[in-house]
């Protein structure tokens, strides 16, 4: 008789109805989020058909090359993260490891190169050089020579970086819930919790780090990549 | 079984196959973003970003082996997305830009 307490709850016929409720409720937690960030979408869109001059202009001031690295960063801890998952289906517990460790520091260097962004804008004042004073709020100043933007009025560029910081900063608070998910869950994998008969918690929290990372995919051209021709 | 995502495994070229094409639809969008397509700049961008989303939904994410009602909580999501962006966009484009609320003038109640 097998001394391994079994990963069935009593309340579960099997482990496939046990792992496909868990599923189901995962995936009603990601419509809610559907919605949350929807909801800032919705509000993006309004004020981006009204002001689209001053859109422009605040996105110009955005980092293309930063902004299209964190998605190749990304993108990358999107398929670190289902070869974890890939391992676990596996039992290859050393290589679930290793893929939720590259997973986790993907996610680390995305949300380091964040902080390099939100300073320069002013946003760490005594620890980061502001290079703009980007930030909404009394200390805002926008200016620019460039011709293209110049209709923009400084009071829309602002609502512009009002929504780019309220995405960008509910995102990277979901990067940072996820990276303690992962921290959670390697030490987990550490500690032999998972096998092919069982590995649900990693499949979930993959799901929901693919939902961050979705988030990221739309969030990215809508706000680094307008006014960049012309 | 049907709707055993869980002992699905889906092939590595697979994943590897999705990986690669996420970052060419990330170039794509980058180039497009540089050249002036008009009211189709956004269009692409959208296009593209939808593309991936539903390329890491379906392999990423196990959607596309899983289970029928999976599939209906997914479309679910994106049904009320739908809804949420289509009906807040249709009342504030039937307005003059930057008017959010009705004049007061119009607001205020008749004289008796």
């Amino acid at each position: 008789m097998s001394e391994v307490p079994s990963a069935l709850a009593h309340q579960f016929d099997d482990l496939e109805q046990q792992q496909e409720s868990a599923g189901l409720g995962m995936w009603l937690f990601l419509l809610t989020e559907i919605m949350f960030f929807g909801g800032l979408f919705a509000g993006y869109t309004v004020y981006r058909v009204w002001y689209p001059d001053a859109f422009a202009a605040g996105s110009h001031e955005l980092s293309i090359n930063l902004g299209a690295f964190n998605t190749g960063v990304l993108i990358f801890s999107s398929l670190t993260m289902a070869m974890a998952v890939h391992a676990a289906q596996m039992g290859k517990r050393k290589q679930i490891i290793l893929f939720l460790v590259l997973t986790l520091v993907l996610g680390c260097v995305f949300l380091g190169v964040k902080v390099v962004e939100y300073g320069g804008k002013g946003v760490f004042p005594g620890l980061i050089q502001a290079e703009h004073h980007l930030l909404p709020g009394a200390g805002f100043h926008f200016e620019t020579q460039d011709p293209q933007f110049m209709n923009a009025s400084p009071q829309h560029v602002q609502l512009f970086f009002s929504f780019y910081f309220a995405m960008t900063g509910m995102h990277a608070v979901h990067m940072i819930i996820g990276a303690g998910l992962l921290a959670w869950l390697i030490w987990a994998a550490y500690r032999h919790r998972f096998s092919p008969e069982y590995y649900t918690p990693v499949e979930m929290i993959g799901l929901y780090w693919h939902f961050v990372d979705i988030v990221w995919i739309f969030l990215f051209p809508l706000l680094y990549l307008l006014g960049r021709h012309g | 079984m049907a709707g055993q995502s869980q002992h699905h495994i889906v092939p590595l070229k697979i994943y590897f196959a999705v990986f690669a094409a996420l970052l060419v639809g990330t170039a794509i969008t980058v180039w497009a973003a540089f050249h002036d397509f008009g009211a189709l700049n956004t269009v692409i961008a959208l296009a593209i970003a939808g593309v991936k989303a539903t390329l890491v939904i379906l392999y990423f994410m196990h959607v596309k082996y899983s289970k029928p009602l999976i599939w209906t909580f997914v479309g679910a999501g994106i049904l009320w997305l739908g809804i949420l962006i289509t009906l807040t966009a249709s009342d504030y484009f039937s307005r003059p830009p930057g008017q959010s609320h009705a004049p007061a003038a119009v607001a205020a109640p008749h004289a008796p």
